[in-house]
């Protein structure tokens, strides 16, 4: 390979299974990686934590790592070519620590831990999980890190009255690490960026501030919560380690952060990453816009001083995960990658529809009480056909949240731009185009979570002048274009939408949970 | 049809024996099952064992089926997992050397094409996969002809057409650029198959060193080659790089 000169800017990105370092060079490409997994603590059913100690060791070690590894490749590389750090990091995962220590008081509660659905339940009062939802652009779900915050003020013994005196401090993933990086209990600097702060509940979506009245309802001091800066802006400097003296220079929850590593920064323009879930965020612009087709509105990233740029969201619960479902519950496939082989060899789906309702329909229908269902059995039908019928679920559900976006921001779709591991899978881009009626892009830089931080990180210190800079260095790696004549669409979303009605109300009430 | 061969009748009997029921027999078992000798059924098992197909416990003396059944019943790669392989490494490839990349595999007396990454600019481009491409005259044909024996018996069995006044078409000819792939690693096509067109291909190997694919660069032969009318050094050891950090990710060892 033609290999890259200096400098370069780093990024970590603290996910929910592993956290990583990438180290990029001014084009954008991948100079070096280091990775490692961390532990997922289940003390009860529903329930994940993770080890915030743990997570910061690993942090420092794939910093390290990383590092080495660009040493060892790059000739006459050192840490001093590195010109800026920038953090993603999985959103929600909610912690808090002494801040005269640096010890968590309890493991991070993370974003999948189901264990404040009965206190969303409450804080909706009378007004239902909407309650926030003008101010903060969420509903009351168990996702979001203030009623988090709230259970463990509950929960710890003493933690009320020790935040209460000023000794505590609350924060999502990418406030622990800055904290640590930026010296700890010997100085740290204790900030959120507005993407993340937009996924707690507490945030005022309008001027970006803490809003007092919701923290106060949901139990939550002000005091404990850190100070609201943009994503790319120099932080702090990182106090020990290898990138000694490095800035830290932005923060971007890692869908926001795939959204701005896709560079989607005219309004309009959207990314869908395809892993175990969907995540879908389209920009808005300037713009607010009250969802009410069930997506929630979000901050998508805010470049230093200048104005906020916002997003719509829309995630599907299973996508990848069904794919491996195929696998290890049903033994139909081998490998994920095999789902392609075995629904390639059919020629459409034998007149079956699958609807992945495992723990309900998500958006834009949100009903607990549906269940996933196999429809349109006949006995014409094999398992390439319910092959097929499992990518063609994760086509129509982005389908679903497309449409809900466009309804809500009437902005039409113009194209999407793809990311994530099922993006390897031909027939299943073929098929979102299809049913999409838009092309599909996907970008030459698969890494586009740590990318997003890497420039924000970069725009932040001046190693990239601006976002057309960043656009240029886009590349496009494929393209699919819609093939499906309009009428077989038509016909084929009626029977997705009928057998998405098959799955409703499978669960009776009392039952629900 | 020829006569068959009674020893390899006899240790397919053995293997489907061995297979079904009772999973471990021991020697008197195995001859009395199948009505043989028990020094016949002795040496047929001694050789199922040197070859790995069949594994004697040793506390018992009983017989099993051995671990070399279940790798050769696995060693088929699926083309998808070639490509969700070579997915950042293509990548890379395409951004390094400017140019279009393409993975392809063996089909029916070709190449078909089962990835395909664009060139990086900004120019129109449309998704080669699922096509076709012919083995004698492409470098990744080449390379597949060179490596794998099956495609070997394809390449030299189908009519070689002359798609430019540069394709190789005489079977004397054609085996001369099959050993100089295999001499040097990687094969070139330079306008051998469209006017303008070069390209360069190395082999992708899985773990047990089987070819199982080709991975290959092509662009304006102007781009792709050098003054001498030969693709550039630098390119070539891109795309070698490329084929061996695949093989390296599908378990082969490094070479």
């Amino acid at each position: 390979m033609t290999s890259s000169t200096g400098p370069f800017i780093a990024a970590i990105d603290q996910g929910t299974t592993s956290s990583r370092c990438i180290v990029f060079d001014r084009d954008g490409r991948i100079v070096a990686v280091d990775q490692k997994e961390h532990e997922q603590i289940f003390p009860k059913p529903g329930w994940v934590e993770h080890d915030a100690t743990e997570i910061w060791t690993n942090v420092q070690e794939v910093v390290a790592g990383a590092i080495a590894k660009a040493a060892q490749d790059v000739p006459g590389f050192t840490s001093a070519d590195v010109k800026a750090v920038g953090i993603t990091n999985q959103r929600e995962t909610t912690l808090m620590w002494d801040r005269h220590t640096g010890e968590p008081v309890h493991n991070a509660l993370v974003w999948q831990d189901t264990r404040t659905d009965a206190l969303c339940k409450e804080l909706g009062r009378n007004v239902g999980q909407d309650r926030f939802r003008r101010e903060t652009g969420l509903p009351l779900a168990s996702y979001f890190a203030g009623p988090k915050a709230r259970w463990l003020l509950d929960n710890v013994e003493g933690l009320r009255e020790r935040a209460e005196a000023g000794d505590i401090l609350f924060g999502t993933m990418d406030s622990w690490v800055i904290w640590n990086l930026t010296g700890g209990a010997q100085g740290g600097v204790h900030v959120t960026d507005v993407t993340n702060a937009s996924r707690t509940m507490l945030m005022n979506l309008h001027n970006l501030t803490w809003d007092e009245r919701i923290a106060e309802s949901m139990g939550v001091p002000l005091n404990v919560l850190p100070e609201i800066r943009s994503s790319a802006e120099v932080y702090g400097e990182v106090k020990e380690g290898v990138l000694a003296g490095v800035p830290v220079a932005s923060a971007l929850g890692d869908q926001q952060a795939a959204l701005f590593g896709q560079t989607c920064f005219a309004e309009g323009e959207a990314k869908s990453t395809y892993g175990t879930g969907t995540f879908m965020l389209m920009n808005t612009g300037d713009k607010i816009i009250n969802s009410y087709s069930g997506l929630l509105t979000t901050v998508g990233y805010k470049i230093g001083d200048e104005k906020p740029v916002y997003a719509l969201e829309g995630s599907i619960a299973v996508t990848g995960s069904l794919v491996q479902w195929m696998r290890d519950q049903m033994g139909l496939i081998k490998s994920a990658a095999e789902i392609e082989t075995l629904a390639s060899s059919v020629e459409d789906n034998g007149g079956a529809y699958f609807v992945p309702a495992f723990s309900g329909l998500f958006a834009p229908y949100w009903r607990s009480d549906a269940r996933g269902v196999i429809t349109g059995l006949t006995r014409y039908v094999t398992k390439a056909h319910i092959a097929r019928a499992v990518l063609e679920a994760t086509a129509w559900q982005t389908r679903e949240i497309t449409d809900a976006m466009t309804k809500d921001s009437g902005v039409e779709l113009a194209a999407l731009k793809v990311d994530g591991g099922m993006t390897s899978n031909n027939l299943l881009m073929q098929t979102l185009s299809d049913f999409l009626d838009a092309p599909v892009v996907r970008p030459m830089v698969a890494e586009t979570t740590c990318l997003g931080a890497a420039y924000a990180a970069g725009l932040a210190v001046g190693f990239w002048p601006d976002t057309d800079a960043l656009r240029a260095n886009w590349r496009r790696a494929a393209e699919w274009t819609p093939r499906m004549p309009a009428e077989q669409r038509d016909r084929e979303y009626k029977s997705w939408l009928k057998a998405v009605e098959r799955s409703m109300g499978w669960v009776d009430d009392e039952d629900a949970s | 049809m020829a006569r068959n061969i009674q020893s390899l009748e006899r240790a397919a009997a053995m293997l489907r024996l061995l297979a079904g029921g009772e999973r471990r027999l021991g020697l008197s078992d195995v001859a009395s099952s199948l009505g043989l000798a028990k020094g016949t059924a002795h040496g047929i098992l001694r050789t199922l064992q040197a070859e790995g197909f069949v594994e004697q416990d040793a506390a018992s003396g009983r017989y099993q089926l051995g671990a070399e059944l279940l790798r050769l019943g696995n060693s088929y790669l699926d083309v998808h997992e070639l490509r969700a392989r070579a997915l950042v490494w293509t990548d890379d490839l395409a951004r390094a050397s400017g140019e279009s990349v393409y993975v392809g595999v063996l089909h029916k007396s070709g190449v078909l094409i089962m990835h395909h990454v664009f060139r990086p600019d900004d120019s129109r481009q449309v998704l080669e996969v699922g096509a076709m491409q012919p083995l004698h005259s492409t470098a990744l044909g080449k390379v597949l002809s060179a490596y794998d024996p099956v495609a070997h018996t394809q390449a030299v069995e189908v009519e070689r057409e002359a798609f430019t006044p540069r394709t190789v078409t005489d079977g004397a000819g054609f085996e001369e650029i099959l050993d100089l792939t295999r001499a040097r690693g990687w094969a070139a096509d330079v306008e051998e198959t469209w006017d303008g067109i070069a390209s360069v291909a190395a082999p992708i190997h899985n773990r047990r060193r089987m070819p199982v694919g080709a991975v290959a660069v092509a662009g304006a032969v102007e781009r792709v080659c050098g003054d001498a009318g030969e693709p550039r050094a630098a390119l070539i050891a891109s795309v070698r790089d490329c084929a061996r950090a695949v093989s390296r990710d599908l378990g082969a060892g490094r070479f």
